[in-house]
């Protein structure tokens, strides 16, 4: 038996499925706890004249009512860039923006308090859009250019140039549970914090600075969240830290856990882009230079922009060798929340551009699209086979994959008779598209590819597994549970994984960039391997065996190598060494080795590998409606040598599902004053059992080992939620057979109205052309 | 006359909880039971959103099936005020796992069918009620959101657990249970809640209470409860009401009590008015069906609401009741649906008049020889969405497929939903053909001014104003 590869489900499933799994809101509540409500700023941008907190005081089970005097160390929760005060002091910048927090002894009596708080605003004029803010010079952070060639130069001189612009809208993570954390000070100024946090080690950094206490003094516990997405990466952090200011204030255990809309209303979300091309190319649809100029709403504060920008960047070629490239990138400063990590983290909007673009040169040059995009692929050695950043795509599955998916997919049999389809039928149109992925893995920032471990074997030999990374539905904890069972040759069941606490494995990363397996699994399965060359002598000499060199540790047992009826049982092994006062815990460290990237050039191996996919997806689009359905999908993608096949085409199945809701139906809606108006399931729509196909395929790559990650897996987190290009490109190819456009413009998310937008722009065309076809011919 | 008795007043809200009495004397009756069950320590059942549209919250609840016995049904906790459960028995995600796993329970372990759980309970519990009525399947958990798993392996636990007949100790207890609700009221300082038996009780508590709110399912109210915690002094519910519930058909009409749920009118009058099939499929989810009335969708007068249309378009009638004098007779009246709407979230309802029933007719206008009807519904997604705009058309063809009457009724393009009144004129004595419907659409793209939301711009619900009444055509041609 081995733990690696086999199909495990999720361990906390019994959990999940009898309701007793514990989540952060769910733990027992300690006396005297206290809850949080915020006060929310009616207007997208103002200067705050005067905070009344006094009329709260009158409502009964109010506690206190938090202000920017009660934080004694500092007022900022930011990142990357301190500019994110937790309480706002002079100016709110986005509608909605928390100004202060009141304490109930309820949450009922600090809500109603909430509402009594008196601010009084002075209303100035927001900046709503990237437009806007590209209109008034209003940025965040550093522009960044990634160039390879000379872009210019190859437009000049290329066979065919066209412009194309696209803009999307970013999405709401909607994960199941809202952002929640308890604080629970003890009564010598330590704190114990339970939070909904993809990295509790920054949620303890930012509370200490608040606090303006050592990070000692913190410890942050996650046990588990009700999906992340990146939604509780840097997010998670100004919850935390009101909870704690209010413990901190009030000397008692707080709760906050968010309502549905004070979490849409007040967190960031994925970034909307701006993208802008030129694309030169060839009569046989060859790229020849591309020139980008991408722009994010990053909202009010920095948060995670600039590496969510730079992902985009470095995502702009997708699975295309661009000769000559430039992409440029900035950072839109809006009056809207402050945008952030959203698996993906910028690749998909960077790929959303050049599959626009080469979208629009296989319509100008009326070949079909999947043709232009295969011819594109990195391909070859050398220059053909490296990005527009220098980072060389060694290990290339991209045609072995697109192949593969062709295949799988049936697609030139469907795709005629798909046109049978669409003759016969006026007002509905059906198309098929197939689109690849390719996606980089580890963190743009170097220093957060280094995780630890912790694994600690009791006498009874049971044991506990902690680590670095977060659970958050991903499966991470299952997958570290499969890994330290099979390094150190033990049943599963006698690992228990704890919670991941700061002061299990201190410094820890986000568990984000889809790297929780790859870091974690290297740092757990190091540190089982130094208790086996620990225990391998005690069971050598339990077993009267000259050498540790003789021992392996297999299923339950120690077993000598040559003669593997020699054996005892793992627990006796325990046993022994604790008697023999050898230590049983040990860390376990990893970094990743030999990437890098040059801040000056913009050039490097920022990348350990890439992660690559396909998918073929076949929609069905009404021309008096604009709704589409999808009606199968089929995918081939890569996770190296699965570690665990149920986990990995859970992601794979739900990434390009929530991708393909990006695209279509979440659409985000703010209003002229910057309301957001979508702000609960009610008018944001993610998608249901209802819009998934019943066909519906999944075929893990095989025969793909992937070398140097732990036991040849690989990262599968984020990149299939970009498989679901294919579905945007799908309803697009419908749109194109109700005329014979040679563009088709489709908003994002391809809403219906959006959809029947570009139909009828395709009809115009079409009928434009039409009537200009005979002045040609005279 | 015949004689009416208030309900009778209790000192304690009661219900069964996974099979143990629970006895309430403090709490408010209109606590939603997600509120009391996260505060008493049940944390099993979650909180997604508090809409009723993520169904993390759903429980079961012991009702009544379209065909009188009792049934499992899947409800959201999070609307459900506690007063609507007294006498009822409730099944939470704690209390399906006997010793050993549920088979549902099971088949969603062995799927994959949790990736993060906060969504799990909720599904489990969905995947309960359909488990006992032996149909698992999509439509058993479209009320349920899930934002890790693509749904895929949930489908494949279903497909697992569906076409079961079980027999184990949850369908012998249902066997045992009565759907029927008693007459109920709680009587407490700052408020009160009724559940009275028939009409004349129910009219004379609302003339004793001329400020109290009545309550059908409670899933427009419900809304107000949960996000507003909005403590009503008087509620009345209607579900006992035995004069509002049931479904009676002659040859000429169908007659809807305005108490009875939606997932009733869906299962009983299946294939009767395909207009109305098609509505109530895309209404909402199967939780907010097992509790939403037509009484409440019309009684909320939403200018969004998906019934109307349907009622418009099929010349349905509504009958009112009220009791000017308590000595006297019960006062009705009857009025065409599309009277009953005066404006904005207005209506005709009087203080003290509450509908009693619906009736559709469902008689071929004079001279016609066959009719052609159905409803479409747009929103930005297909699946338990708001209307963008939805419509329902009905048109009577005489011999010679010349239109005799049409009836063409939307939602979402004016303030009430309405009848495009000139374009069913101009459609009189015209050949049902493509040329009529195509000189028809400028005429219908006008015949609203629709506002922009956020669910779409004025502009595209003109389009589909006309769009969709083409669409039917075309329909109606294969
Ligand atoms: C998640 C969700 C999805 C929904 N989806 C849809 C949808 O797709 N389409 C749609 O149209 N609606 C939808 N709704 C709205 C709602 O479900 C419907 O309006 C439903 O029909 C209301 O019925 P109810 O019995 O629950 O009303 P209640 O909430 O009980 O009552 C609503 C109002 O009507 C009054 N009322 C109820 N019965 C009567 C009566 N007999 N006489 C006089 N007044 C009465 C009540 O006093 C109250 O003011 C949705 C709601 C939710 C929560
Ligand atoms: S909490 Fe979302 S439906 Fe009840
Ligand atoms: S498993 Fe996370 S929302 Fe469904």
């Amino acid at each position: 038996m081995s733990a690696v590869g086999t199909r495990k489900s999720h361990e906390s499933a019994e959990g999940h499925v009898t309701g007793r799994a514990v989540y952060t809101d769910e733990q027992r509540q300690p006396a005297g706890m206290l809850s949080l409500w915020p006060v929310m700023a009616p207007h997208a941008h103002a200067r705050i004249i005067r905070i009344d907190p006094s009329p709260a005081y009158e409502i009964e089970g109010l506690v206190t009512v938090l202000t920017t005097d009660d934080i004694p160390g500092e007022n900022d929760t930011g990142t990357i860039v301190w500019d994110e005060a937790l309480f706002p002091t002079e100016f709110v910048k986005f509608w909605g923006m928390p100004v202060v927090w009141t304490v109930g002894e309820t949450e009922d009596a600090a809500r109603i308090a909430a509402s009594k708080v008196i601010v009084e605003y002075e209303p100035l004029e927001p900046i709503l859009s990237i437009q806007a803010a590209i209109a008034q010079d209003s940025f965040l952070g550093f522009p960044v250019t990634v160039e390879r060639g000379d872009a210019q130069a190859a437009l000049a001189d290329a066979p065919h140039t066209l412009e194309g612009e696209l803009e999307m809208k970013g999405q709401d993570h909607f994960y199941l549970e809202t952002h929640t954390s308890w604080v629970v000070p003890d009564r010598e100024g330590n704190y114990q914090v339970y939070a909904s946090t993809q990295h509790p080690t920054e949620t303890q950094v930012v509370i200490a600075r608040l606090l303006g206490v050592p990070s000692n003094r913190v410890v942050v516990t996650c046990l588990r969240m009700g999906g992340g997405f990146g939604g509780k990466e840097t997010q998670a952090n100004p919850y935390a830290a009101v909870a704690a200011i209010a413990a901190y204030k009030t000397g008692r255990p707080v709760r906050v856990k968010l309502k549905r809309d004070h979490d849409m209303i007040t967190s960031g979300k994925r970034h909307g882009f701006l993208g802008q091309y030129r694309i030169g190319y060839t009569d046989e649809g060859l790229i020849t230079a591309v020139d980008m100029d991408l722009c994010s709403d990053g909202g009010w504060s920095v948060d995670l922009s600039p590496p969510v920008l730079l992902r985009a960047v470095l995502h702009a070629d997708n699975a295309y060798y661009v000769p000559h490239m430039t992409v440029r990138g900035r950072i839109a400063k809006t009056n809207k929340v402050s945008n952030t990590a959203f698996r993906g983290f910028g690749g998909p909007q960077g790929m959303l551009v050049i599959e626009d673009a080469v979208d629009r040169v296989a319509r100008a040059l009326r070949l079909p699209p999947e043709l232009v995009r295969e011819r594109n692929f990195y391909r070859g050695d050398g220059e053909t086979n490296t990005t527009h950043y220098g980072q060389e795509v060694v290990d290339n599955r991209l045609a072995r994959i697109w192949s593969e998916a062709i295949a799988s997919a049936n697609f030139a049999e469907r795709q005629g008779a798909i046109a049978q389809f669409n003759e016969a039928h006026p007002h509905r149109k059906r198309a098929l598209a197939i689109t690849p992925v390719k996606f980089g893995i580890s963190f743009n920032k170097k220093v957060y590819n280094q995780a630890g471990a912790l694994v600690l074997i009791y006498a009874d030999g049971s044991i506990q597994l902690n680590h670095g990374g977060t659970e958050m539905g991903q499966g991470l904890h299952t997958k570290m549970l499969q890994v330290a069972a099979h390094t150190l040759g033990v049943r599963g069941d006698r690992v228990r994984i704890m919670p991941t606490s700061t002061d299990k494995v201190p410094n820890t990363s986000a568990t984000a960039a889809s790297s929780g397996s790859d870091l974690n699994g290297q740092a757990v399965k190091d540190a089982c391997s130094t208790l086996l060359t620990r225990l391998a002598p005690v069971a050598a000499k339990l077993l009267e065996l000259d050498g540790p060199e003789e021992i392996d540790f297999i299923d339950d047992w120690a077993i000598c190598r040559t003669y593997p009826s020699r054996r005892v049982r793992f627990e006796a092994v325990a046993q022994q060494a604790y008697d023999d006062r050898v230590p049983l815990s040990a860390t376990g460290f990893y970094r990743t080795p030999n990437i890098y990237w040059d801040y000056e050039t913009n050039r490097g191996r920022p990348f350990y590998y890439f992660a690559y996919g396909a998918a073929v997806s076949e929609v069905e689009v009404d021309g008096f409606t604009g709704c589409f359905k999808l009606r199968q999908v089929d995918i081939v993608h890569d996770v190296g040598e699965s570690l665990n096949p149920l986990v990995d085409r859970g992601q794979i199945e739900g990434g390009f599902v929530q991708g393909m809701g990006w695209l279509t139906m979440e659409d985000l809606v703010w209003d002229e004053q910057g309301r957001l108006r979508t702000v609960a399931p009610s008018t944001y729509k993610i998608p249901t059992i209802g819009e998934i196909p019943e066909q519906f395929e999944v075929h893990l790559l095989e025969r793909a080992a992937q070398e140097g990650v732990i036991y040849g897996s690989k990262a599968v987190g984020e990149p299939p939620l970009m498989l679901a290009m294919s579905v945007r490109e799908a309803i697009r190819g419908a749109i194109a057979a109700f005329g014979q456009a040679s563009a088709v413009p489709l908003a994002s998310p391809a809403t219906p109205e959006a959809i029947l937008d570009a139909i009828e722009g395709v009809q115009a065309a079409t009928s434009a052309a039409e009537t200009r076809q005979p002045v040609l011919f005279d | 006359m015949p004689q009416s008795s208030p309900p009778p007043s209790s000192p304690t809200l009661s219900f069964t909880l996974n099979g143990k009495p629970v006895r309430l004397r403090q709490e408010s009756p209109t606590t939603t039971l997600l509120h009391y069950l996260n505060q008493s320590g049940s944390t099993g059942t979650k909180e997604g959103c508090g809409d009723g549209d993520c169904g993390a919250c759903t429980v079961v609840i012991v009702g009544e099936g379209a065909d009188g016995q009792p049934q499992y049904q899947a409800v959201n906790s999070c609307l459900i005020p506690l007063g609507s459960l007294a006498g009822r028995e409730v099944i939470t995600v704690e209390g399906v796992a006997n010793g050993a796993l549920h088979p549902v329970q099971a088949a969603m372990v062995e799927t994959g069918g949790s990736q993060c759980g906060y969504c799990t309970p909720g599904f489990i519990m969905s995947l309960f009620a359909a488990y006992y009525d032996g149909v698992v399947d999509d439509a058993s958990v479209e009320g349920n959101l899930c934002r890790c798993t693509g749904y895929l392996p949930i489908r494949r636990a279903a497909q697992q657990v569906t076409g079961v007949q079980p027999c184990d100790a949850f369908a012998s207890q249902l066997s045992q249970s009565s759907p029927r609700l008693e007459p109920w009221s709680l009587i407490q300082a700052e408020q009160s809640f009724f559940r009275p038996g028939d009409v004349r009780s129910l009219l004379n508590l609302m003339a004793g209470h001329p400020t109290a709110t009545l309550i059908a399912g409670g899933t427009d109210l419900g809304l107000e409860l949960s996000h507003k915690r909005r403590l009503y002094p008087v509620m009345i519910s209607l579900e006992a009401v035995a004069e509002l519930q049931g479904i009676s058909q002659t040859p000429d009409a169908v007659t809807i009590g305005a108490a009875v749920p939606l997932s009733q009118i869906e299962q009983t009058l299946t294939g009767v008015f395909p207009s109305l099939d098609t509505m109530l499929y895309w209404f909402a989810a199967r939780q907010v069906r097992n509790r939403a009335t037509m009484g409440g969708n019309l009684g909320t007068a939403s200018p969004i609401g998906d019934l109307p249309p349907v009622l418009l378009s099929l010349d349905a009638t509504l009958t009112l009741v009220s009791q000017p004098d308590p000595e006297e007779a019960l006062h009705e009246r009857t009025l065409p649906v599309a009277d009953f709407f005066t404006g904005y979230r207005e209506t005709v309802l009087q203080p003290g008049e509450v509908i009693r029933h619906v009736t559709l007719p469902h008689t071929l206008s004079a001279g016609a020889v066959r009719r052609l009807s159905q409803s479409y519904k747009v929103g930005k997604r297909g699946t338990d969405d708001i209307s963008i705009v939805a419509a329902a058309f009905t048109v009577d063809l005489d011999g010679e497929d010349r239109v005799v009457q049409a009836r063409l009724g939307y939602g979402g393009v004016a303030a009430t939903p309405a009848r495009a009144i000139a374009v069913e004129d101009a459609l009189i004595g015209q050949p049902w053909s493509g040329e009529t419907v195509r000189s028809l659409k400028p005429m219908l793209h006008d015949a609203f001014t629709p506002l922009s939301d956020l669910r779409g711009s004025a502009s595209y619900r003109r389009r589909l104003v006309a769009n969709l009444f083409e669409k039917f055509f075309q329909e109606s041609q294969s």
